[in-house]
Formats: structure tokens, C-alpha cells, sequence
């Protein structure tokens, strides 16, 4: 007797509704979430930033990439003592999270947190380097 | 015509990746993340400001010391510049330069009938940024580091804890944040300019490195009224190499061979 690859009626229906019931479990959080997805983040600049107009490299650039640059920072400040970076434009920086970056960008809940918080990642940066006293947690 | 299992199977293999490939092949064309915003050219350097020396070493005359009120100011600037908390428990203590006495800093050089200023006076001892150092070839990680100008270094991002160097360290020179230190820290001694430690990472004198880099001594030496001098020991017209033309001066454990580059005119 040849074997045959076909479901037998009586269980099609079985099957059918178990997808049913799958497929909704699976793709809960999707429908579950629709229309209510978080605010695009709106860091807030300080005064002293405003006034700056441009930071170290421009806006996309430090969007983007700005944990690496900080990472270059690092490796040559600690392992090479080359404190000095000079950006296209010419305009010297001292290469220092704590003396440059957080100087201008003091307001660390309402710029770093901003984004870090809505892309979900712990940048222990702070637990260092300074953190304004009045945001302490 | 009847679909079987195994030819199923393989449409659904080839697709699956087709479907796969796409976004690798996307990442691999948009060439590994570049191209955000300027891909102008920029130049790090070091500032026009910084010191640089061959080895940097410290000379400390021990004959202008008297008592251990004359060290105070020296490692109070220490601990001000560098955010050295202040911990109550001796176990959990942080100390980048502090006093000890000649037979614990000098162990085998003291005898019993050592002369009295000797054996009394507080000797300051700090890490000794050796020519060969033990600490760096026992960690695992190059936190800690010998860096060309001799400063042997900690890069407390890449400090895991493990405390191997402490181990290491034949002087003590190490300690570690078994705590938050922040909490031991007062504002009004708090240097914002330099960062704090995070709890479960070693720390130690760094010669001051950051102020080095600006064109300013140690911040002990500023304090030492000339007593600690500081410069190149491969220049042979520096001060320090001066200093040990002409003065009789040890090393804490020469006979380990760290060549520590802290030596002492006693």
C-alpha cells in the first residue's frame, strides 16, 4: 500500500487552528505595539553647545559615529599621549571627554540619555567621567 | 504533478538563502559602515605644551624632609589633583604617594644600629614607574602598560580587577577600589577635570601624566619646595641626572631588578 501525503480530513481542521493560534502568538508584539512606537528622540542642546554651533566633527558624523571617535580618543590619549586633534576645518580640540565633550554637553538627561535610552544601550562613560552633580541618580 | 517531501524541501533551502544573503550583501556593499556625515582628514598630535623625556624620573631628597608635616602638603596635592577618596578602612585604602618608614620602604638596608634621623624620618614612596616592570608583564589584559616615555600606566577602561598585578608589584604601589569611590570623595576636593575611578579596578600614580602633557610638573613635585626633583634620567643634563652626579642616592629593592626610576638622596 503506497503511503500518502495527504493530511487526513479530519485533522486539517486541527492544524488549521493551531496555525491560527500560533501566528497569533507569534506576531503579538507586533499588532500589540502598532501606532504606539516611542517618539524619535529630541536631544536637547545646552546654551554653551548652541553657541558653539559645530562640535568636533559635524552633525551626521558625530550622530553616527561618535562612540568611535571617542574610542580613538581614548586608545591615543591613554596609550599615546596625543591630546591634540585638529578637524578638517582646522579648529583644535583638547581630546578629553571630560574637558570637552561633557563641557559643552554638561545636560547628560537631556542630550546623552536622550538617545542611549531609546536605543537601549549602558554607556558607563559616567561612572568616571563627570557626571553633573545635580543628575545624580 | 505530486510535490515530494525531499523537492520541497530544497525550494524552501534556496530560498531561505536567497532571503538571507540580501542584508549581508547590503552591509558588505555600503562598505563596512563609512560614510557618515565628513570624511575629511584629521590630525592627532601631541600639543605644542607637552613634555616628553626618554624615561622620566624623580629624585627625592630625603635630607629636606624633617618630620611628617612636611609631607602632608605634598600628598595632600596628590590626592586633590586625582580624586583620591578618602576611605576609613585601612583595608580598602587608596593610596597613590604615601609615607612609610625606612625599614619598610628600604627592607635589608636598614641595620641595627641605623643612624636616628634615618630611622625616624617618614619616607615618601609612590609607584616607582620601573625600567622593567613586573605589573605589566602580569596583566592580561594590557590595562596597565609601560608607555614610551617610561610612565607605566593604567587604562582603567580595560582593567578587569583580576589583581594580578598588585601581586606583582614588589612596593605595594597598587590599590584597588573594592568600593565606589565617589560617595568618599568631598566636592570641595572634587578635580573636575580628572576623572574618578568606577569600583573593581587597580589604581596607582600615573606621574601625573595628564599634567606632563600640558607642560606642568607632577603635582607633587610643585609642592615639595624643590625637595622632589623631576626630569628625563637619559638626559644627561636634566635635573634629576644632576642630582645623582653628585649625591649619594638608593632605590627602593634594587636587587629585584625593576630598576625603579624613583631614587632617594638619604
Amino acid at each position: 500500500m503506497k503511503m500518502s501525503n495527504k493530511i487526513q480530513t479530519g485533522d486539517r481542521k486541527v492544524i488549521i487552528i493551531g496555525l491560527a493560534i500560533f501566528m497569533a502568538i507569534a506576531t503579538f508584539p507586533f499588532w500589540y505595539n502598532h501606532g504606539k512606537a516611542a517618539p524619535k528622540p529630541e536631544p536637547q542642546y545646552t546654551e554653551k553647545a548652541k553657541a558653539a554651533k559645530t562640535c568636533v566633527r559635524d552633525k551626521e558624523y558625530m550622530k553616527a559615529e561618535h562612540m568611535q571617535l571617542l574610542d580613538v580618543w581614548r586608545d591615543t590619549v591613554v596609550r599615546d599621549a596625543s591630546r591634540k586633534y585638529t578637524n578638517s576645518s582646522g579648529a583644535e580640540f583638547d581630546m578629553s571627554l571630560s574637558n570637552t565633550c561633557l563641557d559643552c554637553h554638561s545636560n547628560k538627561a537631556e542630550f546623552c540619555d536622550k538617545c542611549h535610552n531609546y536605543a537601549s544601550v549602558n554607556p558607563y562613560c559616567w561612572d568616571c567621567h563627570i557626571d553633573n552633580p545635580k543628575e545624580k541618580k | 504533478m505530486e510535490t515530494s517531501r525531499r523537492h520541497f524541501l530544497k525550494i524552501a533551502g534556496i530560498s531561505t538563502l536567497g532571503i538571507g544573503a540580501k542584508p549581508v550583501l547590503d552591509v558588505f556593499a555600503s562598505g563596512g559602515g563609512e560614510g557618515h556625515g565628513d570624511a575629511a582628514p584629521v590630525r592627532i598630535d601631541k600639543g605644542a605644551d607637552a613634555m616628553t623625556a626618554k624615561h622620566w624620573g624623580m629624585v627625592i631628597d630625603t635630607r629636606k624632609f624633617e618630620s611628617a608635616e612636611d609631607l602632608e602638603p605634598i600628598v595632600e596635592a596628590c590626592d586633590k589633583v586625582h580624586n583620591i577618596p578618602k576611605l576609613e578602612n585601612k583595608n580598602h585604602e587608596i593610596k597613590w604617594i604615601w609615607e612609610e618608614e625606612y625599614k619598610h620602604a628600604f627592607p635589608g638596608k636598614g641595620h641595627k644600629f641605623v643612624d636616628e634621623r634615618i630611622e625616624h624620618l617618614p619616607f615618601l614612596v609612590l609607584c616607582n614607574h620601573c625600567e622593567n616592570p613586573p605589573c605589566v608583564r602580569a596583566c592580561p589584559t594590557k590595562a596597565t602598560f609601560k608607555r614610551e616615555d617610561g610612565i607605566v600606566l593604567m587604562d582603567f577602561h580595560r582593567c578587569i580587577g583580576c589583581r594580578f598585578c598588585m601581586a606583582a608589584c614588589p612596593y605595594g604601589s597598587r590599590s584597588f577600589n573594592f568600593r565606589d569611590p565617589r560617595p568618599f570623595i568631598s566636592e570641595e576636593d572634587h578635580n573636575k577635570k580628572f576623572p574618578t575611578r568606577m569600583k573593581g579596578v587597580v589604581e596607582k600614580c600615573n606621574f601625573c601624566a595628564e599634567r606632563l602633557a600640558v607642560g606642568k610638573m607632577p603635582a607633587c613635585v610643585e609642592a615639595s619646595n624643590g625637595a622632589i626633583a623631576f626630569g628625563d634620567l637619559y638626559d644627561p643634563e636634566s635635573e634629576v641626572r644632576e642630582l645623582l652626579k653628585s649625591n649619594y642616592a638608593i632605590q627602593r629593592k634594587q636587587g629585584l631588578g625593576t630598576d625603579p626610576a624613583v631614587y632617594y638622596i638619604v
